[in-house]
């Protein structure tokens, strides 16, 4: 029996979170309860973690720290316990060391970086709809095999320390890392829950791990 | 790079689709899910939903739809239509629509764009902005195309964007329903300016107008209802055109 627990801090939409793992588990025959909470009870007991995440990184970092020790049992799951955590779009860029976005903020830093502003260039910003996702030779690489199309909305993007920590790629402007991962911790910048199939697959193959 | 995305719009009433799919037998047509679902299994990059309902207390019954399609959609969904405050905004999102679509109550209060792409993040606040040609000067409507405004819709939308908006919805009222293709022109011109996405609307017929759209109009998302509602064309068939002549699309 999994437990998937969605973290819930006041960040825009997580029900359509939730109702994706709800119609993956469904259709695949895979026992499991999906919560969307903050108790820290909860996320001592899940087998699984999603951390979504909209607007901007103070907010969301500010969010998580308004429920007394929700980070400290985060950090327990995912660093200590080891269990599969995933962030999606700015719940990925959480993971990094500082972000950039609105003056110099702390991530919780899991995994190294530094999430900065994507290059304009005559580019639109928010980087805003369907892009490919390529997979890199990584070997934290679970989570996608194939290189498919996947929904993005996002003006920061995360800038990897050690390469090892890119698990895919996309193009806007300039290359940048759209999936992330180290070990049991894995990030998304686009959104798999808005992602059609393939997204659902991908949140698939992470509650497989 | 990014996708051109192409969005089927559908009217909704009371919670019910007065505007959408006509050829198919779907078991229950006034059923925005089932419509949506549709779409979506046919590559809809994102489906709207426009809400026409005529009273307030009808209008809730959006936040139902939207719940219900959030259980069976999983692509992004826009949601427009009488929207007038902050409190409207969010019973939608957290029911699960993507983004929502403010038109009337942008015009009466500035302000609001402004609120709500700091509180919920710009790429959730869709301005729409119906336009309508008079002399050389594009004006803008409100109340769904049925009041004339003092503003010049070119000035709007560079105002718009200013107050954080995070994605632009242009109808042409000239070209809406002529199915002569959209207002190239038009599109163009705000283009020129524009930093945030821009969705072209009213006027596709044919699949070359989706192109013209592209190429001409300089739009990075093209939104049509009748030609689809009606199955003169499909989404595959408009992607399949566009790939084939080498614009950016998902498959």
């Amino acid at each position: 029996m999994k437990k998937i627990t969605i973290v819930d801090y006041g960040s825009g939409n997580v029900l359509s979170a939730q109702k994706s793992f709800i119609k993956i588990t469904k259709d695949n025959d895979i026992e499991a309860e999906v919560l969307i909470s903050k108790k820290l009870n909860d996320v001592k007991s899940s087998t699984h973690i999603v951390l979504p995440g909209q607007g901007a990184f103070s907010t969301c970092m500010n969010g998580l720290k308004k429920t007394d020790g929700l980070i400290d049992e985060l950090c327990e799951f995912a660093l200590i316990k080891k269990k599969p955590f995933l962030g999606i779009c700015v719940g990925m860029q959480m993971l990094a060391k500082t972000s950039e976005e609105n003056g110099v903020f702390t991530g919780l830093g899991w995994i190294d970086g530094q999430i900065k502003l994507l290059p304009r260039d005559n580019l639109k910003l928010p980087h805003m709809g369907w892009n490919l996702v390529i997979p890199k030779n990584s070997k934290y690489n679970n989570l996608i095999s194939f290189q498919n199309d996947f929904y993005f909305v996002h003006s920061y993007y995360f800038d990897c320390a050690d390469k090892d920590n890119i698990l895919a790629e996309t193009k806007y402007g300039t290359n940048f890392a759209s999936i992330v991962g180290k070990e049991n911790i894995y990030g998304v910048q686009f959104h798999p829950e808005k992602s059609s199939s393939q997204g659902l697959n991908l949140l698939k193959e992470f509650i497989r791990l | 790079m990014v996708k051109t995305r192409i969005i089927p719009c559908l009217d909704v009433k009371d919670g019910r689709v007065v505007k959408g799919i006509n050829f198919l037998n779907l078991i229950d047509a006034g059923d925005p899910v089932e419509q949506a679902k549709h779409y979506s299994d046919n590559g809809a990059d994102e489906i709207c939903f426009l809400d026409i309902s005529a009273s307030l207390e009808k209008r809730d019954t959006m936040v139902n739809v939207v719940e219900k399609t959030a259980n069976e959609v999983f692509i992004p969904l826009t949601v427009g239509g009488g929207i007038s405050s902050i409190e409207n905004i969010h019973a939608l999102l957290k029911a699960g629509a993507d983004k929502v679509s403010i038109n009337s109550a942008a015009i009466k209060n500035p302000n609001i764009i402004k609120q709500a792409s700091e509180y919920f993040g710009n790429q959730c606040i869709v301005v729409a902005v119906d336009a309508k040609k008079h002399n050389n000067d594009w004006f803008v409507y409100s109340h769904g195309g049925t009041k004339k405004t003092n503003l010049l819709a070119l000035n709007w939308i560079e105002k718009i964007q200013d107050l954080g908006a995070g994605e632009i919805l242009l109808t042409s009222m000239d070209k809406d329903g002529t199915k002569s293709g959209f207002d190239n022109v038009l599109l163009s011109e705000v283009s020129e300016f524009l930093k945030i996405p821009l969705i072209a609307s009213g006027g596709v017929g044919t699949l070359d107008h989706f192109y013209d759209g592209v190429v001409k109009g300089k739009a990075d998302a093209l939104l049509a209802a009748s030609v689809f509602h009606f199955n003169e064309i499909s989404i595959k068939e408009v992607k399949k055109y566009l790939k084939d002549k080498n614009i950016n699309i998902r498959d």
